[in-house]
């Protein structure tokens, strides 16, 4: 098979396989933060190697906010924006910077953020749920970030989010998925899609995340503070794709010892 | 005549006859996609010419930027 070749089945079976979220239609299962980039000079080329079609994005005071020129790369690129609640940390925060958010993007989606600690920024969860109760009964595409915790992933599903977000590892740490016997149960738990968010380091962390069954992954750090961004993007979008077919495939059973692959029968007698 | 209110955490002095739509013109310059929140409650931009502002008011005044 040709590179031309692979790239064309590959976007077959992308087709084939859409990621449906909020009642939209997705073929990439890329969910690039835009947060971290040394300068946003390189951040269309980004946008364009992840083939991401939902991006990140946050509102702060305006002293402080990217200006205008990121909003214009991002409408070129024709991704969707989901605003997120960063810095959060009550319920009440989380629900009127929601609000403000659906009033500047003029869009009812969130990734909704309620962050309990500063040096580990985990979710507070309890702050968390309540803020997606109400956001659900206003009307907003909530997709919850989340601990990896199965049971209140189901609470967040049963309450109406559109989306479960569990973290692999802490936010920006790097540490990839440190408990996928937890991931691979909450995908079991609930009905609504389950994107990785948060943690992942390097493009196997990406593949794990599909290979335990998530259907999506949502990543910045680790594409935008990598030495290389475009270079990472592209190998997250290929680790997503590698990942998600291998899901699809079903990998062999782990065995304590070997099996051979090549016959016995016909061995000669040297 | 000028009153005093907060803007994204700063006392200012604003015209007396001032609305958030006149705030946002005069601070929101290189941005698009604005909101704004005044006194803890978002202001819709339908009704940013017709929210005066009155002393004491807080006003949060938001723009996109990259994030996670």
């Amino acid at each position: 098979m040709s590179t031309t070749d692979v790239s064309h089945a590959l976007e077959q079976e992308e087709a084939a396989d859409p990621f449906t979220l909020g009642g939209e239609t997705f073929t990439s299962r890329l969910v690039l933060g835009t947060g971290g980039l040394p300068s946003l000079e390189v951040l269309e080329d980004v946008v364009r190697a992840s083939g991401t079609q939902l991006v990140t994005v946050a509102l702060r005071r305006v002293e402080a906010a990217a200006g205008s020129s990121m909003t214009e790369v991002l409408r070129r690129c024709g991704v969707r924006l989901l605003p997120n609640t960063a810095g959060c940390m009550t319920a009440r925060e989380a629900v009127l910077t929601a609000q403000l958010s659906r009033e500047a993007f003029e869009t009812p989606w969130i990734k909704l953020e309620v962050i309990g600690d500063d040096r580990t920024l985990l979710p507070d969860a309890v702050e968390l749920l309540d803020a997606a109760e109400q956001l659900v009964a206003d009307g907003f595409t909530v997709l919850a970030y989340t601990t990896d915790d199965p049971v209140l992933g189901r609470r967040l599903a049963d309450v109406g989010c559109a989306a479960v977000m569990p973290l692999g590892s802490p936010i920006g740490s790097g540490l990839g998925i440190r408990n996928p016997y937890n991931i691979a149960l909450l995908r079991e738990e609930v009905d609504v899609p389950v994107v990785l968010d948060a943690g992942i380091g390097t493009a196997s962390d990406a593949a794990l995340a599909m290979e335990l069954g998530c259907d999506a992954v949502l990543l910045a750090s680790a594409v935008t503070r990598a030495r290389k961004p475009v270079q990472m993007a592209l190998a997250m979008r290929q680790a997503v794709e590698g990942g998600r077919l291998a899901h699809g495939a079903g990998r062999i059973p782990r065995r304590w010892h070997a099996q051979a692959s090549t016959s016995m029968a016909g061995l000669p007698d040297l | 005549m000028t009153i005093t209110v907060t803007v994204n955490g700063s006392p200012a002095d604003v015209a007396e006859e001032s609305t958030v739509a006149t705030l946002v013109a005069d601070r929101s310059s290189g941005h698009d996609r604005v909101a704004v929140a005044l006194n803890g409650d978002v202001v819709p931009r339908s009704r940013w010419t017709a929210t005066a502002l009155s002393p004491g008011d807080r006003l949060e005044v938001l723009a996109p930027t990259a994030g996670g």
